[in-house]
């Protein structure tokens, strides 16, 4: 494989892996956050300590996946410099910035509060204890945000001017922030993340519900898990994942395109719901389609021609078309089962026979890798959407890499962090199901009077 | 402008150096002084809270350095590619050590992540001392700015180093003790008992050995890099590093002696950052010298983002870092005092 290549894989194999923890301490630190605000805000003690030992119970899965995040966190940053260091020469002093502003502003914030969160239970009072699990929420947000303002630029660069010798420079600090792109994106990419919180939630209380365990917080799972997913699930369609393709197609119409396997352009396009694309013929095989749905998605009506590949000269394509055309469709399909299954969900907990309903726990159970699945498709669909360019319409990707680190050194480090993170996968399953399984204390509550003390196991 | 963000790189990074030096050096001597599972939990408890908040500073001090000189972080993180690399793999090690440790209760899994734990802060100290002697040393820049090292060649200074040499090995090495016994003070610090008694005993063997490695690094930085007194003798103000780097050591010494704990702890963070400055001033304003003909050494001037970044960074920056501190502070002052005689494991 040439240095391009393994350059590329080097990159995507270790932010994948990466964003498999943010992801869910995201949606997560809401959670919890939630949770403690309900135990703060209830006067029933009982009530009380089941929300407060529920939100333990959550803090010690959200430090096993935040320690992961922040050390594979650590080589995103490094990465910039060591294997695509034209990139940042070139882009440092704008993307730059937002990577400088997520040190500076989220992590110290984080790993304060949660180091009061998890230690400093019995030092602080109740409602500085919920004000830490605020600011761990909202510090694990704000990093997500320069995230997004960092691959924002790269996707729609603004607010830049380009020197001579190929540097970008930033114009206008609050024209970085403000990439209407970033803000689509950030929306659509953190209710993805609340998605990813509430079914692991929603599966863990199904899971106490199929076992016939800690039953009380089976319910009490189920509740926020569902609640949280039902809006989160909604949320991803519409607004967010229906106003972030509707500037894609004006911004990027050849990523879309792709997206969608549209290889003509057609007046009242038909969209694609399953299909093999052929690069070389350019069809769909097997095409399962409806018809005029991609210009009515797109326009807001059935007639406007949507714009295919044929309009872009070929070497503008996205270069890994197929498996850009896959990403968005998994991405696709499974939000939609998503937001279905939990409708249906909501709908059973609001007429109160969700809790007995274990032909809809087993589905809840086994779904919950689904959402990190359908995570990791989005963002491969906006990056390889992206592709050729690494900033779009101004850098190829190509140009990018560290021409100084040769093919086999890449190699080298890639098999390490391939070794290292099987490794880290075996710790990450192993550490989180013996928390589930262990699961929350049973509930110690104080009557006052009588030291009366209740235990439900 | 960019004198002001050479020194706010150049803080940050000894910050992390002083704040994460510590439970690096906790690491180092781990096996050393906490002989029993109590002291080891103890020794644990004692950065449980901090240590994550410590390696930030390394995180934010490189997102910094890559915001404000995208020429020194491109060609200095690819040219030192592997090393670079290793130590992020050491992090990940280091890392999952404290969190799995406080995870199991198996005692064969206990003792594999104490020795993990142990050896992942020994190589990490010795890498980032050996990478700060690669900079100061300078390394073989080409025309276009960029140089790939490999992790060694013949040992040697000169026009063709590697990553290791007698000069980057003794900066390792010097690395690695003063921040063991940073560590062991921290710990004399943090607790009581037979750990505390431990720790004050093996800080006194170490500081000998950190003062005449200190005192080695001197000549050897004149041999491997000839000019490096030259910004001292420009600039006179720079040799209050030099004069504070002994103070320290000398108040080490007297506190160490009076059982002082406080004071020999901040003499040690005197040291650390003294010998820090002492470095950056004597590179400045070159912040990645070149020690071939082929390529000019990178400057402040040269690796500086474009204007209007800068310039809006230093606004951004200072009200950020001072809520940074803010916190880091709070969080020092709540888990303030020494570790509890019986403590449950680290976290839960």
């Amino acid at each position: 494989m040439d240095a391009l290549t393994l350059h590329r894989i080097h990159f995507a194999f270790t932010i994948t892996y990466h964003y498999l923890f943010p992801q869910l301490t995201m949606g997560l630190a809401l959670l919890i956050f939630v949770m403690k605000l309900i135990a703060l805000r209830t006067d029933d003690p009982q009530k009380r300590e089941r929300y407060d030992e529920a939100s333990r119970f959550w803090a010690r899965i959200f430090a096993i996946n935040f320690v992961l995040g922040v050390v594979t966190g650590i080589p995103m940053e490094f990465q910039f410099g060591t294997n695509w260091s034209e990139f940042s020469r070139r882009t440092g002093g704008v993307i730059g910035q937002p990577l400088a502003m997520e040190g500076v502003f989220s992590f110290f914030l984080e790993s304060a509060f949660l180091g009061l969160l998890l230690f400093g239970e019995k030092r602080i009072s109740r409602k500085l204890h919920t004000l830490a699990a605020f600011m761990v929420f909202l510090g694990s947000w704000i990093s997500g945000f320069f995230i997004i303002v960092t691959d924002a630029w790269m996707q729609h660069p603004v607010a830049y001017q380009r020197l001579p010798n190929g540097v970008f420079e930033v114009t206008s600090f609050w024209g970085l922030l403000m990439n209407p792109w970033a803000w689509l994106q950030y929306a659509h990419n953190m209710s993805g993340a609340v998605i990813t919180g509430a079914f692991v939630v929603a599966a863990t209380g199904a899971l106490y519900l199929l076992q016939r365990k800690h039953e009380d917080y089976g319910r009490l799972f189920l509740k926020v898990g569902v609640v949280a997913g039902i809006a989160s699930c909604i949320a991803q369609i519409f607004p967010t994942g229906d106003l972030h393709g509707k500037y894609m197609a004006r911004h990027q119409p050849a990523a879309v395109a792709g997206m969608e396997g549209l290889f003509h352009s057609t007046p009242g396009a038909p969209i694609v719901l399953m299909g093999q694309p052929d690069v070389e013929k350019q069809t769909i095989d097997n095409p399962l389609a409806v018809n005029k749905v991609l210009s009515f998605l797109i326009y807001g009506t059935t007639s406007a021609e949507v714009k295919g590949l044929d309009q872009f000269p070929q070497d503008q394509w996205p270069s890994a078309l197929p498996l850009l055309f896959y990403s968005y469709h998994i991405m696709a399909g499974l939000g939609t089962y998503f937001a279905g299954l939990m409708v249906l969900a909501g709908f059973l907990l609001w007429r109160g026979r969700l809790y007995n309903a274990r032909w809809l726990l087993w589905p809840i159970l086994l779904s919950f890798p689904l959402p990190y699945i359908a995570n990791t498709a989005g963002w491969m669909t906006a990056e390889l959407g992206r592709q050729p360019w690494l900033v779009y319409g101004l850098m190829r990707t190509s140009e990018g890499y560290s021409k100084h680190v040769g093919p086999g050194t890449s190699l080298f480090t890639l098999l390490g962090f391939l070794g290292m993170y099987s490794v880290l996968s075996i710790l990450w399953i192993v550490m989180v199901y013996t928390a589930i399984q262990k699961g929350p204390k049973a509930p110690v509550v104080d009557a006052g009077h009588d030291g009366h003390t209740l235990t439900t196991a | 402008m960019g004198t002001i963000w050479f020194w706010i790189v150049a803080a940050m990074l000894t910050l992390y150096v002083v704040l994460d030096g510590f439970d690096l050096g906790v690491g180092i001597v781990y096996l050393l002084v906490a002989r029993t599972e109590q002291d080891r939990r103890k020794a644990m408890h004692a950065i449980g809270p901090v240590w994550d908040g410590n390696e930030v500073w390394l995180i934010a001090g490189g997102g910094t350095l890559f915001f404000a000189f995208p020429l020194l972080y491109a060609s200095s993180f690819s040219g030192f590619y592997l090393p670079l690399t290793i130590v992020l793999w050491l992090l990940i090690v280091r890392g999952m050590s404290i969190e799995l440790r406080a995870h199991t209760h198996d005692s064969v899994f206990m003792t594999l992540f104490d020795a993990t734990f142990a050896l992942s802060s020994l190589i990490l100290a010795i890498f980032f001392g050996a990478a700060l002697a690669n900079v100061i040393r300078g390394v073989p820049l080409g025309a276009d700015n960029y140089f790939f090292l490999p992790l060694w060649t013949n040992w040697r200074t000169g026009p063709n180093p590697g990553i290791l040499d007698w000069y980057t090995v003794l900066g390792g090495l010097l690395a690695a003790v003063a921040l063991a016994m940073h560590g062991l003070l921290y710990l004399a610090l943090k607790t009581n008992g037979a750990l505390n008694t431990k720790s004050l005993a093996w800080a006194k063997k170490a500081l000998p050995l950190v003062a005449i490695l200190t005192l080695a690094s001197v000549p050897a930085t004149v041999i491997a890099r000839p000019d490096s007194l030259i910004h001292y003798q420009q600039h006179g103000a720079a040799w209050l590093a030099p004069a504070m780097v002994v103070v320290s050591l000398v108040a080490i010494a007297i506190s160490l002696a009076r059982g002082w704990e406080w004071r020999a702890f901040l003499g040690s963070c005197t040291y650390l950052a003294s010998m820090l400055v002492g470095a950056a001033a004597g590179l400045y304003p070159v912040v990645l010298p070149s020690v071939g003909t082929a390529g000019a050494s990178i400057t402040i001037d040269r690796a500086l983002a474009g204007p209007h970044a800068v310039r809006v960074g230093l606004i951004w920056w200072t009200f950020g870092i001072l809520l940074a501190l803010v916190y880091t502070v709070t969080v020092y002052w709540l888990f303030r005092g020494k570790v509890p005689e019986h403590t449950e494991g680290y976290g839960h």
